[in-house]
């Protein structure tokens, strides 16, 4: 049950940002640049790196939100971005991906948890300042955002069936204040 | 002070030291006022309803659900409304992710804590806007 005052028929995180549109407005625009670009990391390594830090996190609504948005980009590909949670370094991703998800686990700790050798890695591996910033910046970011969602104890579906049609939105939508204005996706 | 606060739990000196000298400048206090409320805000003096919405970062800071409602109840009790609450979270989270890029990435910090408490009045005034940031 939340500890603030908020929209019952908003699920997770969309519900703190109704309570707050002023807060929500910049959290949309960072959320669409970071995770909607494709330049350099695809949108579906993005939304990897956020459900890997979201898993670390134990935050159940955003591992689940983005797990299922990865979905989506990965061709209905389930299977692997469970092996991305459970150990991405036996995951069928590229070992550029599993370098910048080591750097990703190490910031989830705490950003002074990254190490020179991690980056030399990911250097090695492929890896430009654009994708160690904004691997860097996507895990900051989650941390930001799976505290927000447990820290006011948001509510949390537990139909699974509704994460994919919230994804679907987003895939077709973006992020911003649309996903709490509208109404939300119902069963097709 | 919750960003400073935070920011300290986190022992991300850049950020503490900005964070804590914008909290000098608008308390209009010492340097060693705002270190005792980052030490132990529960001795500091400071109001019953800022510690207990200082306990609610601590705990956002460790993970959101570290956040019990007792503390919700407490901070309630001293006043605090839903709004003060949910900033006080969403502060807490956003210092989780400006800690983390700052001492993610290896960016430099002056060490001299001086520079923060001279830039404070410029940095209030201006505020946080990126067209500001660039001085």
């Amino acid at each position: 049950m939340p500890y603030i005052s908020v929209d019952e028929n908003l699920p997770g995180v969309r519900a703190l940002l109704a309570f707050r549109p002023e807060t929500a407005t910049p959290i949309g625009a960072l959320a669409e640049i970071l995770l909607r670009s494709s330049d350099s990391l695809s949108r579906a390594d993005r939304e990897l790196i956020a459900t890997y830090v979201s898993s670390l996190n134990d935050c159940f609504y955003c591992n689940h939100s983005h797990g299922e948005i990865a979905v989506c980009y990965l061709n209905g590909n389930r299977d692997l971005v469970d092996s991305v949670r459970n150990n991405y370094q036996d995951a069928a991703i590229s070992d550029k991906m599993k370098s910048l998800l080591q750097i990703a686990g190490k910031v989830q700790q705490s950003g002074k948890s990254v190490s020179p050798a991690d980056i030399i890695n990911a250097r090695h591996q492929g890896a430009s300042d654009r994708d160690i910033h904004d691997t860097v910046l996507i895990t900051a970011v989650f941390c930001m955002m799976n505290r927000y969602v447990d820290g006011l104890d948001a509510y949390t579906p537990q139909d699974m069936s509704s994460y994919p049609l919230r994804a679907k939105q987003i895939v077709e939508k973006g992020y911003g204040n649309h996903v709490f204005l509208q109404a939300q996706p119902d069963k097709e | 002070m919750i960003g400073a606060y935070v920011s300290s739990l986190n022992d991300c000196f850049f950020c503490e030291n900005v964070h804590g000298a914008m909290a000098q400048h608008y308390y209009q206090c010492d340097t060693h006022f705002i270190d005792q409320v980052k030490a132990d805000f529960t001795s500091a003096s400071i109001s019953e309803k800022l510690k207990s919405l200082l306990a609610i970062a601590g705990s956002v800071q460790q993970g959101g659900k570290k956040v019990t409602a007792a503390q919700i109840d407490l901070a309630r009790s001293f006043g605090a409304t839903d709004r003060e609450i949910h900033d006080t979270v969403l502060i807490a989270a956003a210092f989780c992710m400006f800690n983390r890029y700052v001492d993610g990435l290896g960016t430099w910090a002056p060490q001299d804590r001086q520079v923060y408490i001279d830039r404070a009045a410029m940095r209030a005034k201006d505020g946080y806007s990126q067209s500001s940031l660039k001085k």
